[in-house]
Order: structure tokens, then C-alpha cells, then sequence
């Protein structure tokens, strides 16, 4: 198999400029990452700052409703909301030791901004964020946060002003300030090494989950459940699992509004083969191979592509990717609200969506893992309008 | 002109076959000039005026015109480049539509052709059909600045089964033997770029540009053309070793935007 490939997917399409610093991140990721010095402080970082490990929490009331033993994985509960600072902390740590002294990152929802400009203030570096100008819009509050953290946020007025185009601008960026800087990409896609990088940092959701499975109950989950957006969450929760053939492996991407031919963000489910931002990957694009906007209601899960390694897993049947309309993960966002007392985020809130509508294909009487990714204080705002406008909200 | 040079490069090697882009560089510096190359986005600013334009830089004495390609999400352009490429999408441009005018007008352009896109749409468009429908276009080169050596391979088989070449990208940062692995595959010329950046966006040249040069001109045996924020010939002034060839992007868009004729961009070059 070609270096930085899952089966047909993954590669490095990137300008020969933005080779070297690649090259370098693969040697680091060799030699560093696996230093005992490293793992020990990064372990210290993700106990003691970020708060793993994270619960896994039993849902008494869903579980008699759909008739399963159904769980979360309580990423939720890390410091600044999301499963985000795994990876933000692994690699703002691996810079340091490369001796870079800034972070360039890319952020839609703006979730991997401020675990990226938290990870930097922590350790000490620069910090530059690029964001869809129609995102800085969108998610204010999170923009604050990431200037309160001393980042430097950089709207992006080209394209369509979104995550992809805040990716386009960030790549941009780093060809030019490479010596100094480290590009933390935010999620388990991109040009080789990145996938196989940020699955690595974000492994330690599954590693974690597989132990208290088999603590809790002595045998492994028989469904694990992620949403899938780059998919860095699912790819955390999917791959300690890829080998246990009895565990059924299903990520669920967006499906926008849901009618036919409306925009979404379900690449595999809907796209094509193809090339953007440095990966061979299942793309939304017309039929010239221009990239489409995407959409969903969870700017987290707005992305026209999907990491390589999900594309493969998709390919060759070892997982199954299903879809989740806006509306759907709304539903399970209240349900798990009023049922649960937990508020999950719009994005995690399509991969219970998908277990709450497809009853029938759960294993029955058996053991249902969903990783719950992240928060959803950040979408008070876009949950507040949209039941508002439904008159379920007075 | 093109003509007489062909005949005299196959005197001169009867047996490999020439690039035509190499003996085209070749025969304007033994005019004693640098061969010049200027990048015109397909469809922009209009669709008509775009051919207009291609007239203009080919009598204007164009010796390469590449042609750009537009995609969605050019990460190695500048504000520039990207924004001819929205409104060429806008105007609704198309491989398809290039490749189609490009065979109605073939043999009009005494310049030489390359096009110069990102990967996707290429790949979309099939290479193997790409290949064929480029070559009836009378296309010399590509140009695809997101496909590094690591991936080139198909499309750099395909492309030179039809005596096309894949023009090598190197900059800055490409060590010696890095440059090296190139030379061992690479045809036409040599894409130099001249700054650790992206298209347009600066005043001057870098100091490191000279370096850059030496560093190509001893691993390659093919002409260099240098891109990437090059607007006039003064740039080039005092630099030990003057690129082959030397390519205009941004500098010519801002002026067709301006109003103005591609074939007036080329005569201070003259």
C-alpha cells in the first residue's frame, strides 16, 4: 500500500512546498510521540488539565425505550467541551517538542479553535485561528473565547466563507510561516500524516471505553455509535475496535434538511470519490470536480469531505455510515435533555439520533456505546431559534 | 517561428523525442531573452474576452501561455489567482469548455500551451480521457500544483504516452535531493517558485531567489522558470544566474482587470 493510504483513500496532495514540513510532522510523530518523556506529559495533560478520563455513563430511560443497554462516552466533560483538546494538547505538545513556537488552526463551529488557543496559552505558544467569516457570525461566543485565550482570529472572506475555505486559508498560512509554526489540524482528515496523527491523539476515547466496558460489564460493546463530520471523534471511538469483529461499528453523517438534493454534509453516504485538502476522500462535488458547500445544523458536522480512513472503512464494509436529518438530531437533543439530564452538542445529537430512529438495526437486549463528543452549550443559540420558530419553545 | 525550432532540435537529437515546451524556452534564450509565460485564468474576465486576450498575449509574444484551470478551493493561490478562478466558476467555465475551444482554435497559437489546474477536476474528468482531449487541444504541459511527486505517477505516465509533460513545482524549501528525485522524471521546464508563499500578494523578490536557481540549475538539465510575484524586469536585475523563462500570474490579472490589454503587459518585456 502507498505511504499514508487507508486502501484507496488518504495520500498527500499538497503543493511540493508544503512537503518538508509534512516530512518533518512524520518524523516527530516517529520520534517523539512514542518517548516516554512525551507520553508522560501528555498524560499528565489530558488527566489533570483536560480531565480524563472521561465517565462512561448508562442511560436508564432510553434503555427501556429502545430496548438496549445504551451508553455515552462523556467526552462532553472535557475542559472546553469536546473531544477537541485530545487532539489540540497531543499536538500543540508534539510542536513544542519540535520546537516550533505557534499554532495556525482552522475552525468551523469554532470547538477546534478554542481547544487549539487553550492548548497554546497552556504551553506558551502563538496562536493564529482562521474561521469562515459566516462562522465568526455564527458562533460569537466562541470567538470571544478564543480571543480571551489570546488567539488571533482571522475571519475568511473567500469561498463560501466556511470551514473549508478557514482549511484553504490555514494551509495557506502555514506554507508561508512553516519554520516557526505548527499547523494543529482539527480533525482525523487532511494529507497524510494528519489522519493517521489525530486518530492516534483521539484513540484514547475507544482505549478508555473498551476498559470500562469490560469493567462494567465484562464483555466488549456489541454497537459503538459516532457522529461523522472530518470524523476525528468516530475514528477516536471507532479504530481500538476495528479488530473485534462482534463489535458493529456505525457512524452517522449529516443529512442536512433531508429532502433530496438538499445541501448536506453526508460525503459518504452522497459524494464521490475524489481530491481536496491534501486527501483522496468521498467529497461532495459537482460534476466537474468542483468541491459543493455542505451543510448542516451543526457547523461541527459542515465539512464537504471526510477523513480517509472512514471513506475506507465504509469501502470495505467494516463499518456503516448512516444519516441523520437536522430535524432528527433536534429530537434526540431534547430527548436526551429531558430523559437523561444531559444537553448533548448538535453534532453528538446525530449519532443518538440515528440510534433513536433505527431501532431495528440495534443488536437487541445488547450493549449500544455512543460517543457523546461534545457540549451543547455552544448551540443554545441555534436550538433556541429553531423551537422557538416551532412553537415548542415559548 | 515554432516550426524552424522543432526541425533544428530534432537535427540536433534524432532520436529522443523533444519536449516541445524545453525547445521553445531554449530557442528564446538563444534569442537572448528570457522565454516569457504568462497565466491567464480560462474565462476570466468574460468568456469571449478571455479568447481575446489569448490572441493578444500570442501576438504579443507569448512563448508558453498557461492557462489556469478553475477550482473551488486553490490553496496554492493568492487573493488574486482564487478570485479570477470564483468568477471564471461563475461564468460557468468548465475542463470540458476549455478543452473544447482550445480543439476548435487549434493551431492558432504560435505560443505554446499548458494548463495549469488543481488536481480534482482533472481527475474527475478522467486522465485518460484528459490526456487524449489535451493532446487533440494541442496542449505541450500540465501544470498541477497539488500533486506532488508522491502521487504524480498516472497522470505523469498517461500525459507523457501522449508526448505531454508534467511540469515539476519546486521552491525554497526543496532540498537538493528532493530536486533530484524530479530530475529524474521531470520534463519541459522547471516550475521554480520563487517564494515560501502563495501566488501574487508581494512587492519584491525574496533575497533567497538566487539560491533557489542555483540550487534547480544544478539538479535539473531543463530550463527554469521562475514564478510567483513577478511583475517586470527589473525584478530581475543583478541576479547572478536569470531564470529560462519567467511566468505572470497575479500582476497580469490585476491589469486585464484594470482595463487594460494582455498584449500591453508583455511589452516591457520585450
Amino acid at each position: 500500500m502507498k505511504k499514508g493510504y487507508f486502501g484507496e483513500f488518504g495520500g498527500q496532495f499538497v503543493p511540493e512546498l508544503l512537503m518538508p514540513p509534512l516530512r518533518e510532522l512524520e518524523a516527530a510523530m516517529r520520534d517523539i510521540l512514542p518517548s516516554d518523556k512525551f507520553r508522560a506529559e501528555l498524560d499528565d495533560l489530558l488527566r489533570n488539565f483536560a480531565g480524563r478520563e472521561t465517565p462512561l455513563t448508562a442511560c436508564p430511560t432510553l434503555s427501556a425505550e429502545l430496548g438496549v443497554h445504551l451508553w455515552l462516552k462523556r467526552e462532553d466533560l472535557l475542559h472546553t467541551g469536546a473531544h477537541k483538546v485530545n487532539n489540540t494538547l497531543g499536538q500543540a505538545l508534539l510542536a513544542k517538542y519540535m520546537g516550533k513556537t505557534a499554532l495556525v488552526a482552522e475552525t468551523g463551529a469554532g470547538q477546534h479553535g478554542v481547544a487549539t488557543a487553550a492548548a497554546a496559552a497552556r504551553l506558551g505558544m502563538e496562536c493564529v485561528i482562521y474561521m469562515g467569516a459566516t462562522d465568526v457570525v455564527r458562533q460569537a461566543p466562541n470567538v470571544m473565547r478564543m480571543k480571551l485565550l489570546g488567539a488571533k482570529v482571522v475571519p475568511v472572506q473567500s469561498g463560501t466563507k466556511t470551514l473549508k475555505d478557514a482549511i484553504n486559508e490555514a494551509l495557506r498560512y502555514w506554507i508561508a510561516q512553516q519554520d516557526s509554526t505548527h499547523y494543529c489540524f482539527g480533525t482525523a482528515a487532511g494529507p497524510h500524516p494528519f489522519p493517521t496523527l489525530v486518530r492516534d491523539l483521539q484513540c484514547v476515547i475507544g482505549r478508555e471505553t473498551r476498559a470500562q466496558m469490560l469493567e462494567r460489564t465484562g464483555r466488549l460493546p456489541d454497537m459503538v455509535v459516532a457522529c461523522v463530520g472530518g470524523g476525528s471523534n468516530a475514528i477516536g471511538m471507532f479504530h481500538p475496535f476495528v479488530d473485534d469483529a462482534s463489535v458493529r461499528i456505525v457512524g452517522v453523517e449529516a443529512a442536512g434538511t433531508g429532502e433530496p438534493g438538499c445541501y448536506n454534509s453526508a460525503p459518504i453516504n452522497l459524494g464521490r470519490p475524489g481530491v481536496l485538502h491534501g486527501q483522496m476522500t468521498m467529497l461532495l462535488q459537482d460534476a466537474d470536480g468542483q468541491i459543493e458547500p455542505s451543510h448542516s445544523v451543526s457547523a461541527g458536522l459542515d465539512y464537504p469531505g471526510v477523513g480517509p480512513e472512514h471513506a475506507h472503512l465504509g469501502a470495505i464494509g467494516r463499518a456503516v455510515y448512516g444519516m441523520a436529518t437536522d430535524s432528527q438530531a433536534l429530537e434526540a437533543f431534547q430527548a436526551l435533555t429531558r430523559r437523561e439530564g444531559i444537553i448533548p452538542a448538535l453534532e453528538s445529537s446525530h449519532a443518538l439520533a440515528w440510534v433513536l430512529n433505527n431501532r431495528g438495526k440495534l443488536p437487541a437486549g445488547g450493549h449500544v456505546v455512543v460517543n457523546l463528543s461534545g457540549r451543547g452549550d455552544k448551540d443554545m443559540e441555534i436550538v433556541r431559534e429553531v423551537l422557538f420558530r416551532e412553537g415548542e419553545l415559548a | 517561428m515554432s516550426a524552424a525550432i522543432h526541425t533544428d532540435m530534432n537535427d540536433m537529437l534524432p532520436e529522443a523525442p523533444v519536449s516541445r515546451l524545453e525547445a521553445r524556452v531554449t530557442a528564446a534564450n538563444a534569442a537572448g531573452r528570457p522565454a516569457l509565460v504568462p497565466f491567464l485564468t480560462a474565462g476570466f474576465p468574460t468568456l469571449d474576452r478571455f479568447w481575446e486576450e489569448m490572441d493578444g498575449l500570442d501576438r504579443g509574444g507569448a512563448d508558453v501561455i498557461e492557462i489556469g484551470v478553475p477550482f473551488s478551493d486553490p490553496v496554492a493561490d493568492g487573493p488574486v489567482v482564487e478570485a479570477a478562478s470564483l468568477r471564471a466558476l461563475e461564468n460557468g467555465v468548465t475542463l470540458r469548455w476549455i478543452l473544447d475551444g482550445l480543439k476548435a482554435r487549434a493551431g492558432r497559437y504560435d505560443a505554446e500551451l499548458v494548463l495549469m489546474g488543481y488536481y480534482n477536476p482533472f481527475l474527475q474528468y478522467g486522465l485518460e480521457n484528459l490526456a487524449a482531449d489535451a493532446a487533440a487541444a494541442g496542449v505541450a504541459g500540465f501544470i498541477v500544483p497539488d500533486l506532488p511527486l508522491e502521487e504524480d505517477a498516472e497522470m505523469r505516465a498517461l500525459l507523457a504516452a501522449r508526448g505531454i509533460d508534467l511540469i515539476a513545482l519546486v521552491g525554497p524549501n526543496t532540498s537538493e535531493e528532493r530536486m533530484a528525485e524530479y530530475a529524474a522524471v521531470a520534463s519541459g521546464y522547471v516550475y521554480v517558485v520563487s517564494v515560501l508563499g502563495i501566488t501574487g500578494v508581494r512587492e519584491g523578490l525574496p533575497p533567497e531567489v538566487p539560491q533557489t536557481l542555483a540550487r534547480a540549475r544544478k539538479a535539473f538539465r531543463l530550463p527554469l522558470a521562475l514564478g510567483f510575484g513577478i511583475k517586470e524586469p527589473k525584478q530581475l536585475e543583478g541576479f547572478p544566474d536569470r531564470p529560462d523563462a519567467v511566468v505572470f500570474g497575479s500582476a497580469l490579472l490585476r491589469h486585464i482587470d484594470a482595463g487594460n490589454s494582455a498584449e500591453s503587459f508583455l511589452a516591457a518585456w520585450k
